[in-house]
């Protein structure tokens, strides 16, 4: 979307944009208008009410025509404060590119003062300014504009130290452009973007400034007058004549208002952030816009998925991350799920407990059912109260999904009080036995380690341990080993086999690696672009995989001691699920497809024990198709 | 932690070197001859010589500093011509009441803006955000003086409710009672602002957070949505909202020069403005070398106060 567009679809911004507009046009042609002298005093009339005769906004202590006053002092203000903004930001970007640019000891010396100045309060420091030039409006522009240079000189540095590494500087340099060139040609135009959004953020402040410098009298002197200093005299008729003082103050709050929806307009019509709407916070659960009514549930599964959809709805893009997926998982038993990145296992797994993102995700079929209760439908409540409790999460990358500013004992604590009415030393006590049933050396002490004080298999311990701390009986493991090294990846896979065999768990275990896959799961299921096309007992399907993505999926995997064998990366890229092929979403890769494969929906079908999607597999399956 | 308290007092040493260099630096560019200025063009010559003599204007200007930080490192500020008494002892008896002042806007302005940021961010695009990001755009959008006297025309005036200035009545006890109804109203009007600034980066900072990793943990957990948000998001976006604070507190303290007028409250602020017009250069000199130093210790606390919010930095 282009910046334009961003921007006049933000209505906020253009209202600003209108007001803005409207005030400078009145501040351009107030010359031209039939007004009264703003500085001609008639004390006959003094302090007249708005809607008088020949005074629309009525006369101040002196007498003057206020609407004349105003529009003549706005013209004042918006042009001192324009004009110190525009100081501010040469100046500061000069300061700044050259800082940026040369580096070492000149960036040193230049950003020391840089935060010398800005360790003054800087009001203080416009008054210090002011003090030492003597009042008067010409001094307090300078004033405004030298206190707001240190703001603009620190973020221009910041971007030219990012651009002066860059490769096209250096090809300037080789061929042959000195320093003020490469400055003029190459730095500058790459700042000036954000010279523009920092401008626009702060002339605001500016206008403020130099109008508060005024209303104390140490700005614009009579006979002429700004805002601020209209505000200033009119103090002393606050009370008997407010109208005097209500007209400048309402006209400074709608120019700075005016000006700061624009600025924030412009910011975020900038802001890549915001354009992909990354910004928004996920809510306590996925939202769930389910069509069609739950299925019931069936047989004897602890967790059962059925039909399971998830999509991601991004502006008007629709991404089917999970599109159908039927699962289900046994006590004690332990289900695989591999697939490549972006195969929508993780999502599937997120989606059980209602832990996808949203915005964007949203849950728009299916079911989830927990010993026959369908989660999907549950309410917030019910789910808060299953998550942890019924079904836990190891997540896999413990540095970022243990909270780095608590004590692990506390993260442990907490996930059991949650959950269980316990006294902080009961629940301390059996955060240490949780400890030590993930076998961490030292569990007393390590209580009081934060996450970034232990290793990553310490850490993946932790996660564990947290995941058990309330005896789930459901445990999702969400590529759990994937950040560690392999020999604590070993470690921590016997672990949750010997803890699956001693407690009766079931694991859904999620992961790429098939060589996992062998080690912990009873059955697997392969996933593609979002659907399940194998699901069988783990050692039939590694012996015989029947359809060729899984087929190639094995033959990634390099064995030890067969050197020899070639990797087999399979050539292509997995769909875009905004984007699916009809037919077999595997076909543009395979090269066994046929024209039958791009057409129609190719079912599940199951074999014996086994499922699968496809029409021309590699090993015929036995049983009733 | 004692240590980490030692390290960033010394290393303020520098920072507060800085600060009385550009104070001296900028009173240095007084056109003209300071004395002339100091005095006003009615002087005598003797006066002026006199004046020049006792400043030291005589001298080069490295030792004219030299000779002013070595007097105020003994606690020697100067006097002021206007009011004729030393400047340190002025400054003193006014800050105070500026440090009430500002220190009560700053405690509002933490308090309100943070909890303002964190529904806005909890409810994002729900009627709670809407309505708190209209009050925010707003409240940095008013000229706390404006807002100060409109103040005044409502809640004194009209309604009766406080008083219209000062810090205590001129007859009467000064209890603390007292002194709320009189500090109400400048409190407020000078935390407006700072309370939008902190609101609207509060907002973002827990957006911010509210997508980690480890939120996502906390909900696998079962911790209900109030803790989700005021416990794990919020104590991890203070991280980056402590600094904002501190700016804050920068800004409430040099801001109190306008509320300082309009409420007639006797503050620093009032002291400088009264003290620039008058041209009495020793006094400005002074006030703003003490209150910077006030703001520099100020963030000492702040710093701390990261360290011990933040396992992660090295005390």
């Amino acid at each position: 979307m282009s910046t334009l567009a961003l921007l006049a679809r933000n209505r906020l911004a253009l209202a600003g944009l209108i007001v803005m507009g409207l005030v400078v046009l009145l501040a351009l042609v107030t010359p031209l208008l039939p007004l009264p002298d703003p500085d001609v005093t008639d004390t006959g009339n003094r302090f007249l009410p708005p809607f008088s005769e020949g005074a629309l906004l009525g006369t101040d202590h002196l007498g003057r025509d206020q609407l004349s006053r105003l529009l003549w002092g706005t013209r004042l203000s918006l042009a001192v404060g324009f004009a110190a903004a525009t100081i501010a930001a040469v100046l500061g970007a000069a300061v700044g590119i050259i800082a940026g640019y040369y580096g070492g000891r000149v960036d040193n010396l230049i950003m020391r003062g840089v935060d010398m100045l800005m360790a003054f309060p800087y009001i203080l420091l416009a008054l210090a300014i002011v003090a030492a030039l003597g009042p008067g409006l010409l001094n307090a522009l300078i004033a405004v504009a030298a206190v707001n240079i240190p703001f603009f000189a620190r973020n221009i540095r910041g971007i030219t130290v990012g651009i002066a590494n860059r490769e096209f500087i250096d090809a300037a340099r080789l061929a042959g452009m000195n320093d003020a060139r490469i400055i003029l040609s190459e730095v500058l135009p790459n700042v000036i973007p954000v010279i523009v959004i920092a401008m626009s953020t702060t002339v605001g402040w500016m206008i403020l400034e130099t109008a508060g410098l005024s209303f104390l009298g140490l700005g614009s002197q009579p006979p002429q007058a700004d805002l601020g200093s209209m505000l200033g005299e009119a103090r002393a008729a606050l009370i008997t004549s407010p109208h005097t003082s209500v007209v400048p103050g309402a006209m400074i709050l709608i120019i700075v208002m005016a000006i700061n929806l624009l600025g924030d307009g412009v910011r975020d019509a900038l802001d890549p952030r915001l354009r992909s709407g990354a910004l928004t916070r996920p809510m306590a659960a996925t939202l769930v816009r389910r069509e069609d009514p739950a299925p019931e549930p069936q047989g004897d599964d602890v967790l059962s998925l059925c039909d399971l959809q998830t999509q991601f709805h991004v502006k008007h893009r629709v991404y089917r991350a999970v599109g159908g997926v039927s699962l289900g998982v046994k006590p004690g038993e332990c289900l695989g799920i591999i697939g490549e990145s972006g195969s929508g296992k993780s999502v599937t797994a997120l989606s059980v407990m209602g832990l996808v993102a949203s915005p964007p995700g949203v849950i728009t079929g299916g079911a989830v059912h927990y010993k026959g209760e369908d989660l999907v439908g549950a309410p917030y409540g019910r789910l808060r109260d299953l998550r942890g409790r019924e079904v836990a999460y190891i997540f896999q990358d413990p540095l970022a999904t243990l909270h780095p500013l608590y004590k692990v004992g506390d993260q442990l604590v907490e996930a059991i009080r949650v959950h269980h009415a316990l006294s902080d030393s009961e629940a301390r006590a059996r955060a240490l036995g949780l400890l030590r049933d993930v076998r961490i050396p030292n569990a007393e002490s390590r209580l009081d380690s934060f996450p970034h004080e232990l290793s990553g298999g310490m850490r993946q311990r932790v996660g564990i341990a947290m995941a058990l701390a309330n005896d789930p009986e459901v445990i999702i493991a969400d590529e759990p080993t994937t950040a560690l090294d392999v020999t604590v990846q070993a470690q921590i896979l016997s672990l949750l086999d010997t803890l699956r065999r001693e407690k009766g768990l079931a694991i859904v275990f999620i992961t790429h690696d098939f060589g996992v896959v062998a080690q912990l799961c009873d059955r697997v299921a392969v996933m593609y672009a979002g659907r399940i096309v194998e699901e069988g007992p783990t050692r039939a399907l590694l012996e015989a995989p029947a359809h060729p993505y899984t087929r190639r999926l094995i033959a990634c995997v390099p064995e030890l001691g067969e050197g020899k064998r070639r990797l087999h990366a399979i050539p292509g890229l997995p769909p875009a699920v905004n984007d699916l092929p009809s037919g077999c979403a595997f076909a543009p890769r395979c090269d066994k497809a046929q024209p039958a494969c791009r057409q129609g929906e190719i079912a599940l079908d199951a074999y014996g024990p086994r499922r699968l999607r496809c029409l021309y597999p590699e090993t015929e399956l036995e049983g009733t198709a | 932690m004692g240590r980490y308290i030692l390290k960033r007092l010394v290393s303020a040493v520098p920072v507060l070197l800085g600060i009385t260099v550009i104070v001296f630096a900028i009173m240095a560019m007084i056109p003209g001859d300071p004395a002339t200025a100091i005095l006003g063009s009615y002087a005598t010559p003797e006066n002026v010589e006199k004046l020049n003599r006792d400043l030291g204007l005589d001298k080069p200007a490295v030792q004219r500093y030299f000779i002013w930080l070595w007097n105020m490192v003994q606690g020697d500020f100067g006097r002021s011509f206007s009011l004729n008494r030393p400047v340190l002892e002025e400054v003193l008896d006014r800050f105070g009441a500026t440090l009430v002042l500002a220190g009560t806007s700053f405690v509002l302005c933490s308090v309100i803006g943070v909890a303002a940021g964190v529904v806005s961010a909890a409810r994002q695009y729900g009627l709670a955000d809407k309505a708190i990001t209209f009050a925010v755009l707003l409240g940095i959008s008013i000229p706390s003086f404006f807002l100060g006297m409109m103040m005044i025309l409502i809640f004194a005036v009209q309604l009766r409710w406080f008083p219209a200035s000062g810090m205590w009545p001129i007859y009467g006890d000064r209890t603390l009672p007292v002194l709320v109804t009189h500090l109400t109203m400048p409190a407020l009007a000078l935390a407006v602002v700072a309370t939008g600034v902190v609101a609207r980066l509060s907002r973002s900072a827990m957006l911010e957070v509210l997508r980690q990793d480890y939120i996502r943990t906390a909900r696998a957990k079962g911790v209900p949505e109030r803790g989700v948000i005021w416990r794990h998001a919020l104590r991890a976006a203070m991280v980056s909202i402590l600094p904002v604070l501190g700016i804050q507190a920068g800004f409430v303290l040099s801001g109190a020069v306008y509320i300082e007028m309009v409420f007639q409250w006797p503050g620093v602020g009032r002291m400088l403005v009264d003290a620039i017009l008058k041209r009495d250069i020793l006094l400005v000199q002074g006030g703003v070398v003490l209150v910077a130093a006030c703001y520099v210790m100020f963030n000492i606390v702040v710093d701390v106060a990261q360290s011990l919010l933040d396992p992660r930095i090295k005390t």
